[in-house]
């Protein structure tokens, strides 16, 4: 256990906790305005990430997968928005989590049926194949790429959230809906457009971790439970909470895995339990009701 | 009127313990499981339905009860009077430790760290191979022994049957007492009952630990039934199966949940021969029954009596 493994581990903890900032910031997102746990959340990544697979299969270009898998589950999250959930809105969010419950089973299977049950992995581009040398140690290229796409992304968010009119909208949406409307901005696009948008996060974590952790039949359930434990430590509906939250989370996970293989999952829920211990509503969430 | 309920009761009771002297095994087998799960999504239904509390991980609690189950029936010994009790208590402890951290947090965390909770000890059935036996699960669980027989297919359905006709009296009796109005209460408004001196979280915590003990009973069942249990009885699918068991049946009732069960075992069993996608169809079933139907098949059939009676009765009667 010398610092050149520990500094590797870190490096593996950051890369995996940039996936999961990816879909945990979306399913946050997500709850923080139309008040919708999406359970199907876990499902969008695996359907990303497999629309990433064929289409990397297909033309052999990563970059391009990296582009099309969002936008194209960002769509099917719009229709989903549109069709099914925007019904039940008068119903309490209840009915849902219930029907983005149905859309997980649908999506997992229909997933199951498309691409096979066999594990894959998306390959790594050529450009980022490489690795490394520092201080005597190598670090796979492709790792730093993906912990400066993560950082990157948490700086877009924000600015979108905080500085851009859309981002306004989703604001005045969270903070009083009834309001927003009332002052004239269409809140049920800006509801389709936030579902689709936090949809296609998703996918794109399931592109950008792909060629570290494959994709395969049963990842949709795992990456839900992460990104769930990661927004509920880092506070629901907080974006700078799902950011170290999945820092956290994302570190104990590949510590755990090393130091305990057996147990790792326990390390996870024993930080998220020490969290909620001292703050019920997580790191930066605000106290609810 | 009461009186004719019971009878009716007693009638559907004695037809269905009967069912083994013309059915064929393979249809007792599947009436065994509708029972079983029937217990499971009745158990939820005290939280879903009563308290308003919403679980996506009670499918634990039931796995737990057959792990415990299956343990004691391999290495200690087979009687029910042994296996029954342990799973129950093993269930009811575990909900009893989850709910209390659960609890600490608001309702939609609820949701959240149940699921959360339910897919670690998946993990957990996966990983503690020497114990659960891993992905293969606790396989060669033996059947029963009660009274000094051994319980085989036909006997257990009875003991299936006649479980699931005592939780549904159990739980009816204890609905229906000042604990059970009372939940529903903090359904309704929990802002109202604590103002009334209720003490709320000890009333959610009960009816959880209720919830995950009678759980416990059908994953009991289960283990001595199918001979196995196995991670996948702990998966948050099976869960969300439970949820949707309670939906399709409807919320409202204690016959609904039996009912979803039998929809959801009978749709497993029939289009699984046709097709691999029979999770695509019932996911899809489910989803219309929350968008059009949301009382589930118990309401459509109060739908559908009022309609008939007021078809029936003269104009000038309805209003």
């Amino acid at each position: 256990m010398d610092l050149s493994f520990l500094s590797l581990q870190f490096l593996n903890g950051m890369a995996f906790a940039m996936t999961l900032f990816l879909v945990a910031v979306g399913l946050t997102l997500i709850f923080g305005l139309m008040d919708v746990l999406n359970l199907a959340h876990g499902a969008f990544y695996l359907v990303g990430a497999y629309i990433g697979l064929t289409v990397l299969k297909v033309t052999g270009n990563f970059w391009l997968a990296l582009i099309i898998a969002p936008n194209a589950v960002a769509a099917l999250g719009y229709l989903v928005e549109v069709l099914v959930i925007r019904p039940v809105y008068a119903r309490g969010h209840l009915d849902q989590v219930l029907l983005t419950l149905g859309l997980a089973y649908i999506l997992a299977d229909l997933a199951r049926g498309i691409w096979g049950a066999q594990e894959e992995a998306l390959a790594t581009p050529v450009l980022l194949a490489g690795s490394v040398a520092m201080a005597g140690l190598r670090f796979p290229l492709y790792r730093f790429f993906v912990i400066a796409f993560g950082i990157a992304a948490a700086v877009a968010l924000w600015v979108l959230i905080e500085r851009t009119r859309w981002g306004a909208m989703i604001r005045a949406g969270v903070s009083n809906r009834t309001m927003a409307r009332n002052l004239g901005i269409d809140i049920g696009k800006v509801f389709a457009h936030t579902f689709a948008f936090g949809c296609g996060l998703a996918a794109l974590g399931g592109v950008v971790a792909g060629p570290i952790i494959g994709v395969a039949p049963g990842l949709d359930a795992e990456i839900l439970m992460l990104a769930l434990i990661v927004v509920v430590t880092g506070g629901l509906g907080s974006l700078p909470g799902s950011f170290w939250g999945s820092i956290l989370i994302g570190q104990a996970d590949t510590f755990g895995k090393t130091l305990f293989p057996q147990f790792s999952l326990f390390l996870i829920f024993g930080v998220m339990a020490l969290v909620l211990l001292y703050r019920p509503s997580g790191l930066l969430g605000k106290p609810q009701l | 009127m009461k009186n004719a309920g019971s009878a009716a009761a007693a009638f559907a009771i004695a037809m269905l313990a009967l069912l083994p002297l013309w059915a064929p095994r393979y249809i007792i087998s599947l009436a065994a499981e509708v029972f079983i799960f029937g217990i499971a999504a009745l158990s939820l239904n005290v939280l879903l339905g009563y308290t308003g509390l919403v679980s996506m991980g009670h499918a634990a609690f039931f796995a737990t009860g057959g792990y415990a189950a299956g343990l004691i029936a391999k290495s200690v010994s087979t009687s029910f009077w042994l296996t029954l009790p342990m799973g129950i208590l093993a269930a009811g402890v575990l909900a009893l430790v989850v709910v209390l951290f659960a609890l600490r947090t608001a309702a939609v965390t609820f949701l959240m760290i149940t699921l959360a909770v339910g897919q670690m000890l998946y993990a957990l059935a996966i990983r503690w191979r020497p114990v659960t036996g891993g992905s293969d699960g606790l396989i060669g669980i033996p059947r029963p022994t009660g009274f000094g027989i051994e319980m085989d297919g036909t006997r257990m359905y009875w003991v299936a049957l006649a479980l699931f006709v005592a939780v549904l009296w159990l739980l009816r009796r204890i609905l229906a007492a000042p604990f059970g109005r009372t939940l529903v209460g903090i359904r309704e408004n929990e802002g109202r009952l604590q103002a009334l001196g209720c003490n709320v979280r000890a009333y959610k915590l009960a009816s959880f630990v209720l919830a995950g003990a009678v759980a416990g009973i059908a994953g009991v069942l289960f283990a001595h039934f199918n001979g196995f249990v196995s991670p996948s009885e702990v998966h948050w699918q099976r869960s969300g199966q439970l949820l949707i068991m309670i939906i399709i049946g409807g919320v409202d009732s204690l016959i609904g949940p039996l009912l979803g069960a039998f929809v959801v075992v009978a749709i497993q069993d029939l289009v699984s021969s046709y097709t691999m996608r029979w999770m695509t169809i019932m996911g899809l079933l489910f989803v219309g029954f929350v968008l059009v139907a949301r009382g589930g098949l118990v309401g459509l059939w109060h739908a559908f009596v009022r309609g008939v009676a007021v078809r029936v009765r003269p104009r000038s009667e309805v209003t």
